[in-house]
């Protein structure tokens, strides 16, 4: 399969998001694809709110089968949640159980007036009633397969397919 | 049989026993998912859900308020349901054995135990006797393990020191009878600490302390020159009483820490102690309090090592 090219995905996510900014936008990446997605985000749309980041490891639903994961990184929301207008981002959307996690989460630091979904990639494969704003492109992919979003050195953004570990 | 009851046949950390034996991953992993917690304990809820459902009792054989304490909020924040059993003033003293308490307790549906005792050894006596679902913490047993402890100073130091393989530690008073110094002295070396000194004098140090890899001072002043961390032991009153010391003030004269003695450490030294402190017997009130002292952040971090303590555990 032909992957499109991320960086002008990127571009065109962005395009889609500008008319909806205000000055009570705050971005929140979801580690680790969708924190790089929100860093250039950021900096494209030039936000005054700071980059918020969100490990959701703490609030997974795969807890009970897989354990917690290693590598756990600290979340990082310096801008206050309570009536923020927020908008959560990922590289590859797929089954929405981590945006329903990374829902969870930012509650916990207080009560948004709004969350809008911003995503890359839409795979599709939804298992939870979660719909994103914001997309990059709609790809579909065999179930065996996963779409990972990858980071040069340069900060240069891919797409790549892989094998999903069973 | 496994040869280490603490890891999985995966090498997972299952129950938390000591510090000796486990790998370097294994305290990092802790260390890691603990600065993770440190964000979770600043927010508006301080709490997760990962251990939601979770029953894990709190089993002290011997008093304990700040372990106790810090264990239990830190369960607390894993909303787990927590609890705490004060053994001293029940079923063991109507006669029931150990065992048989950590089997009605099973039966109970625990989900983990944090285990004090006297005795050496008890907490892998409860490992070893429990079913394959149920985890273990040490939280103290006699003069052998403290591993949350010590993972809670190792903590401290890479927070205030920025890594481990750059250090002078020196851990200083009653290693003699000192769970938290053996347990420290195995993180240490572990996590790369290049010299690891223990200051005391010789009734109040193990026989072949060196064996474990540490340079040994009776001299106060000079073991402690160039430290980058000084950890203080507390000086346990019950010592005072047979022939191992003089005196409270002998042994503050020559062991306490007074900010003479610290003068000889780097002038960036932390000072830590795990609690609770004795004024004046091993620790001058000017240093306790001072700008070198970490030892209430000790007391924070204390929290989100336990948390991550029982979320790995939990997990696993």
């Amino acid at each position: 399969m032909k992957l499109p090219d991320a960086e002008a995905l990127l571009a065109d996510l962005t395009a889609r998001i500008r008319p909806d900014v205000g000055a009570e936008t705050a971005l929140v990446g979801i580690r680790t694809g969708g924190v790089w997605v929100a860093q250039r985000l950021h900096q494209a749309l030039g936000l005054k709110l700071p980059l918020g980041t969100i490990d959701v490891a703490f609030y997974r639903d795969d807890y009970k089968k897989k354990g917690l994961s290693t590598g756990v990184r600290p979340s990082d929301i310096r801008f206050p949640v309570e009536d923020a207008q927020i908008i959560l981002v990922d590289d590859v959307l797929y089954t929405g159980r981590t945006i329903r996690a990374a829902i969870n989460e930012i509650f916990d630091y207080g009560r948004p007036t709004s969350i809008r979904l911003a995503a890359l990639v839409d795979r599709g494969g939804r298992q939870l009633p979660i719909c994103p704003q914001y997309v990059g492109a709609v790809i579909a992919a065999r179930s065996d397969e996963s779409i990972e979003l990858r980071q040069d050195d340069t900060g240069r953004l891919t797409l790549a397919i892989a094998a999903r570990p069973s | 049989m496994n040869a280490n009851p603490q890891l999985t046949p995966g090498g997972k950390l299952r129950h938390l026993l000591t510090t000796e034996g486990l790998p370097a991953e294994i305290l990092l992993q802790v260390l890691d998912t603990a600065q993770s917690f440190i964000s979770v304990t600043a927010r508006e809820v301080k709490k997760v859900p990962l251990l939601r459902g979770k029953a894990i009792f709190n089993l002290f054989f011997e008093p304990s308020t700040r372990t106790r304490t810090t264990f239990e909020i830190a369960a607390k924040r894993l909303s787990a349901d927590v609890l705490n059993l004060n053994i001293a003033t029940s079923s063991q003293t109507k006669g029931e054995t150990l065992l048989d308490t950590v089997d009605n307790l099973s039966a109970m549906h625990a989900d983990m135990f944090i285990v004090r005792h006297s005795q050496s050894g008890a907490a892998h006596l409860i490992a070893r006797h429990v079913g394959p679902d149920i985890h273990v913490v040490n939280a103290g047993d006699g003069r052998h393990a403290h591993p949350t402890q010590a993972l809670l100073d190792m903590f401290t130091i890479r927070h205030f020191k920025g890594g481990f393989n750059h250090l002078r530690v020196a851990i200083v008073g009653d290693i003699l009878h000192s769970r938290v110094a053996r347990s420290e002295i195995h993180a240490l070396t572990t996590l790369g600490v290049p010299e690891v000194r223990v200051v005391g004098p010789r009734t109040l140090l193990p026989k072949s302390v060196e064996s474990l890899g540490v340079q040994v001072f009776h001299d106060m002043e000079r073991g402690l020159e160039g430290v980058d961390v000084v950890v203080m032991l507390r000086l346990q009153n019950e010592r005072m009483e047979g022939a191992l010391l003089p005196s409270a003030q002998e042994f503050f004269k020559y062991y306490g820490l007074t900010p003479e003695k610290l003068s000889r450490a780097k002038p960036d030294a932390i000072v830590m102690h795990p609690g609770p402190m004795n004024r004046g017997i091993e620790i001058d009130s000017t240093v306790a309090d001072g700008r070198q002292s970490v030892i209430l952040p000790q007391v924070t971090f204390g929290i989100a090592v336990r948390m991550a303590v029982m979320s790995i555990l939990a997990g696993n």
